[in-house]
């Protein structure tokens, strides 16, 4: 694929002595969407920390678009066009859709009085680029209103106008019908299409597998597997590789990368 | 299962998506009336109370509500409330409550009295007031939000504390203000125009100013969004404890000026000016439509509160009841609202 919007080398990060994670290599293309899959405890929340700067790993090196980044803070993944969208503490739910996308950024002109009209026209903008329009919903709309699927949608629309380069998903379809996954993976498809790139995280292996160009699964702190979509077959082979390494003996030589030496 | 959700996933949303990505947005409340109608609908509500109201009170004595006389007196003393009532409702939608705008009011129209009282212009004593107003907005504001103190309790306490110090100083004894009457700052603040007293103009404009302020300006937005979820709002690079610290300010000034206006209507400062406004005040600002939650309001609806609340008493007396039905009504007039209103808003958290 494209340009590599980020590497992640060797990453380890402990908290005393318990490792989080042990060794993780990930990396990310424009216009791809990698599905990061793994159950509770992996490190899954960790990577997605480490990602957007708010936790430091230990030790390892991260690389924005090949080059390698010292001082890895919050700001620097701003910077570098990372933005995490988290499930539920993301949107003002009483506010207006466009009051969602400009939180922080108000349109504004002289002495700070808003440009009401240009932002609603900005907010279309941006909702038609990921597909998010409807018959019932204007960008004045108020979030309430909306469905868990459509609520995805905003905070997708605002990480775009955010200028992210990688939106980072973290269990976006985790409380939602298979109806409202839908929308959501309509969205996904249409921010790719743009040429940005997704991160999707979840623990359903079908969503994952679904939306998913890549896919890496974590298991206690390490990458058990990566591959490409062309090189799984279906869901129930994901599946049983989860379940092989949840309950190794199956596969021998699969159980050795989970790292056993890693879990003390 | 995986199978079976297939064609789904992959032509979400109905088949119409081709053709509904380039049309426009269509909204049921598309007509102009409609959608006026529904996003002020807690404001239309207040001012369908004002009006049932009124019209009670007309059926009840008409003679005595067709005389001007009774308007001129509300609308004397109904713009000092309006100077406080609508700093509230910033104060309310971003999650606080501010009762130490009593105190304030007294403090910074006791600056404006001791410099008119030293014979300085009137003008010089109405900027020392709001000056004083913004610097107590920002020391209740700091305590409550760099303090990390509850708002009801810690503006509670200021409110004791400042009228203690205003006491303590002046040992109740009033100001009169003599010259007063025969300065420029009275007439262009506090005389009449036509029969008709000038500090309703200088409401109006203040109510007028601090609804755009709400909702076109980025003060108002983000004290909004504050006040609907604090996390976000921070997650969005928004410096929360200083839209926090700004909504304390801003009632300061508010109340500088309210205890000013008060003080040029009476001729007279007392140590208790303010006191009397506590309770009027923030049944306004709840009559008006802004709900307790926080993250939503409306300046234009406190502001018919304020009027509903200024005519409950003025219009008990008048109709010819006692004094002692005007605070059965006030609390009639209360719990009505809030039951109108609670009927009339949607909830979304």
């Amino acid at each position: 694929m494209g340009e590599r919007i980020i590497e992640l080398r060797d990453i380890k990060k402990s908290y005393g002595q318990v490792y989080a994670l042990g060794g993780v290599n990930l990396s990310v293309d424009r216009g791809e969407v990698v599905g990061l899959i793994g159950d509770n405890g992996a490190g899954k929340s960790t990577l997605i920390k480490i990602l957007s700067g708010v936790v430091k790993p230990t030790s390892g090196e991260i690389l924005v678009r090949g080059k390698p980044v010292s001082g890895w803070s919050a700001a620097r993944s701003r910077d570098a066009g990372i933005e995490t969208v988290f499930q539920d503490r993301a949107l003002a739910v009483q506010q207006t859709i466009v009051r969602n996308i400009f939180m922080g950024r108000e349109l504004t002109g002289f002495l700070g009085w808003l440009k009401v009209g240009k932002e609603i026209e900005e907010a279309s903008r941006l909702m038609r680029e990921i597909g998010f329009t409807s018959k019932v919903f204007t960008p004045q709309s108020i979030v309430g209103q909306l469905s868990g699927g459509e609520r995805q949608g905003v905070a997708i629309a605002r990480a775009i106008y955010k200028q992210a380069e990688l939106i980072i998903l973290d269990e976006p379809t985790t409380a939602l019908s298979l109806t409202e996954t839908a929308k959501v993976f309509h969205f996904v498809r249409q921010v790719r299409a743009s040429g940005r790139s997704i991160l999707f995280i979840g623990h359903n292996i079908h969503h994952v597998f679904d939306i998913a160009d890549r896919f890496v699964v974590l298991d206690r702190g390490k990458v058990a597997l990566t591959a490409d979509r062309s090189e799984i077959k279906s869901a129930d082979e994901l599946i049983n590789f989860m379940e092989d390494i949840a309950h190794p003996g199956g596969l021998p030589g699969l159980h050795e990368a989970s790292g056993a030496e890693q879990r003390a | 299962m995986s199978k079976a959700m297939e064609p789904d996933l992959h032509n979400p949303l109905g088949g119409a998506r081709g053709q509904a990505a380039d049309k426009e947005w269509n909204h049921p409340s598309n007509h102009w009336l409609r959608g006026f109608v529904l996003d002020n609908r807690a404001a239309l509500g207040t001012l369908g109370v004002f009006i049932v109201m009124m019209a009670v009170f007309m059926f009840a004595n008409p003679t005595v509500f067709t005389t001007w006389y009774l308007y001129s007196s509300v609308l004397t003393t109904l713009p000092v409330a309006l100077f406080v009532v609508v700093p509230l409702v910033f104060v309310v939608t971003c999650g606080e409550i501010d009762l130490s705008f009593p105190a304030t009011m007294g403090f910074a129209s006791w600056v404006f009295a001791l410099v008119v009282q030293a014979g300085y212009d009137p003008f010089l004593g109405i900027a020392a007031a709001i000056v004083t107003g913004t610097l107590l907005g920002f020391l209740v504001g700091s305590l409550v939000v760099y303090g990390g103190l509850s708002s009801l309790i810690a503006t509670l306490g200021m409110n004791f504390l400042l009228r203690g110090l205003i006491q303590i100083i002046n040992e109740g004894k009033s100001t009169a203000l003599t010259g007063l009457a025969d300065s420029w700052a009275y007439k262009i603040f506090s005389s009449q125009i036509y029969g008709i007293p000038v500090q309703i103009f200088w409401a109006i404009a203040f109510v007028v100013f601090s609804a755009l302020l709400y909702n076109r300006h980025r003060f108002g937005a983000q004290v909004k969004v504050v006040g609907d979820n604090p996390d976000s709002a921070k997650q969005m690079g928004i410096d929360v404890k200083r839209v926090r610290v700004k909504v304390f300010v801003f009632v300061g000034i508010g109340a500088a000026i309210a205890g000013t206006f008060s003080v040029m209507i009476n001729f007279t400062w007392w140590p208790t000016a303010g006191d009397g406004y506590l309770l009027p005040v923030l049944a306004s600002v709840f009559v008006g439509g802004t709900p307790t939650w926080g993250g939503i309001g409306t300046v234009v609806g406190g502001a018919i509160g304020a009027v509903t609340v200024s005519f409950i008493q003025t219009g008990v007396v008048a109709a010819g009841l006692s004094g002692f039905y005007v605070q059965f009504f006030n609390g009639l007039i209360i719990i009505l609202s809030l039951l109108g209103h609670k009927w009339n808003q949607a909830r979304y958290r």
